[in-house]
């Protein structure tokens, strides 16, 4: 009789499992209530958000193509200071990836100088690198372009070099057979194994760059950042909209570009 | 002949010569031009150097004097990042599904495919100057920036992950007579659940550091707290604010990484 009962009845979890996943809701509604009532937010603020958004989003409207000139400049700027980084992080990169892989990196030390530029170029953000360079260089492309450049090179040097670590070592054992340099154990060896991961790996890294660049001007380093804030400073919203559609128009751009190279290249 | 036999040259990626020269000569040519053509100041650059100097010698030793500030802010980032996750979320759900080809009609699809583009497509900086502009400065338009952000990241995915359902399960509960809601949540959500955990740890770890950068332009937590250090030419705390988030970052993707592989 009982046994048909739990035959009739079904049920996903054991209700240890079912006791487990109560706990994790419970620890995560415990977490987000904390952070609710301790944050250091006007509520009055909150509860008038949707109105305020509202406004500002209508003000936004219709988009005011009088400065377009400019800001189509601006975006060319753009364009060329991530093409430009990318570029020379792209060749800066090679090295780092070289030493920080683990079968190609000379010894234990240069493979630690490897993963310590690697780290701590991946983990400040493009922003901050910009920050820093504006207060070096000063305001203008050149910071931007640095700074753009020093965050890449942690991301293009990680990547090249797991697919570093992920070659075949047959043809360089057979090169080393024939008594090859180290150099041609590089060209002939390594290089035609990572050729296609490279150019995956730059095309990404300067989608992503195209990206970051936009917000490089609201720092001071140039590109159509500095357009959009200084028509957010100035209130002028129907340009801003028109800086936001063509920022949009950009990153679409990008995409469409870089697919398309993927698609040739691989 | 034979003498070609002796000689032999790694063939080349693109094979036809004159569009390998030509792109060549291309990339040499765009190079050369935008560097010439592009407002660089070379002076200003130059005297960079030495005002590298001045910096770095004023950041030099890292001052941790502050630390309840650098705490506060770290807190707030915190906050921030929990909120803006369970926000995203909530609202990546029911927008995945909205973007998910094989189960919303045309319509819907279209419209949850294009509110992802532009989420997207937006730095969250950008988002971030536009929220601090709508509701004011501080950890709010931080929330929301975080929101926007995460949306785009775990719907886009998400619906990729519900677009390789196996499509049986639909088809056995909608032949059972299922109805809508129950086909979604008894076929498919099963299915996407470990997914959707992983991007939800993922996502908290993200938002940590997106929330560094979004407090630079007023969105709250430790990247105003950076901003202001850097604004009042603090550059010993702007180091060791600096330092911390880096730190912070490096134990939250180690964590996010062993709760990830314990779960998965």
């Amino acid at each position: 009789m009982i046994n048909q009962n739990t035959l009739d009845s079904w049920s996903r979890y054991t209700p240890v499992q079912r006791m487990k996943r109560y706990g994790a809701f419970l620890a995560i509604t415990l977490v987000v209530v904390w952070a609710l009532r301790s944050i250091d937010v006007i509520w009055e603020w909150v509860w008038d958000a949707p109105v305020q958004l509202l406004d500002l989003f209508g003000r936004m409207i219709p988009p005011d193509p009088t400065n377009l000139p400019s800001i189509l400049e601006a975006i060319w700027q753009t364009i060329n200071i991530a093409t430009i980084a990318t570029f020379i992080a792209v060749f800066l990169s090679l090295p780092v990836a070289y030493i920080a892989a683990q079968n190609t990196t000379p010894n234990r030390f240069t493979l630690w100088i490897g993963r310590f530029i690697l780290v701590s170029s991946r983990s400040v953000n493009t922003i901050i690198w910009a920050l820093l360079f504006v207060a070096i260089f000063g305001p203008g492309i050149i910071a931007g372009i640095i700074a753009i450049m020093f965050r890449s090179i942690g991301f293009l040097g990680k990547l090249l070099g797991e697919a570093i670590e992920e070659i075949d070592p047959n043809p360089i054992e057979a090169l080393e057979a024939c008594g090859a340099s180290r150099f041609k154990i590089v060209l002939y060896g390594i290089v035609p194994q990572v050729l296609p991961a490279f150019f995956a790996i730059s095309i990404l890294r300067w989608d992503i760059n195209l990206r970051e660049s936009t917000v490089l001007g609201l720092v001071g380093a140039g590109g159509i950042g500095i357009i959009l804030q200084g028509a957010i400073d100035t209130f002028q919203w129907t340009e801003v909209s028109m800086v936001l559609l063509t920022i949009l128009a950009l990153v679409i751009f990008g995409e469409v570009v870089s697919t398309f190279l993927r698609r040739r290249i691989l | 002949m034979t003498a070609n036999l002796d000689y032999w040259r790694k063939p080349s990626m693109i094979k036809t010569p004159s569009l390998r020269y030509g792109i060549y000569i291309a990339a040499i040519t765009y190079f050369v031009l935008t560097v010439a053509t592009l407002p660089i100041d070379w002076q200003r650059a130059a005297e960079g150097i030495e005002r590298a100097g001045r910096i770095f010698s004023g950041a030099f030793p890292p001052n941790f004097d502050r630390s309840e500030l650098l705490i506060t802010g770290f807190l707030e980032s915190l906050k921030i990042a929990i909120l803006a996750s369970a926000g995203g979320m909530l609202l990546s759900v029911p927008l995945a599904f909205m973007a998910a080809g094989n189960i919303s009609p045309k319509p819907i699809y279209y419209l949850g495919r294009g509110i992802i583009i532009i989420a997207r497509s937006f730095h969250p900086v950008i988002v971030a100057i536009i929220f601090v502009k709508a509701v004011g400065f501080g950890p709010f338009a931080g929330a929301l920036t975080l929101i926007v952000y995460s949306i785009g990241f775990v719907a886009k995915l998400l619906a990729e992950r519900i677009e390789e359902i196996d499509f049986g399960q639909v088809e056995a509960l909608r032949a059972a007579g299922a109805p809508f809601l129950s086909t979604m949540f008894y076929a498919i959500t099963p299915q996407i659940m470990p997914r959707m955990v992983g991007l939800g740890i993922y996502q908290l770890d993200s938002n940590l550091r997106a929330s560094a950068v979004v407090g630079i332009v007023g969105a709250g937590g430790i990247g105003s707290t950076l901003a202001n250090a850097f604004g009042r030419y603090d550059y010993d705390f702007a180091l060791a604010i600096t330092m911390v988030i880096v730190g912070v970052i490096l134990i939250s993707e180690a964590f996010s990484g062993v709760i990830r592989k314990q779960l998965l």
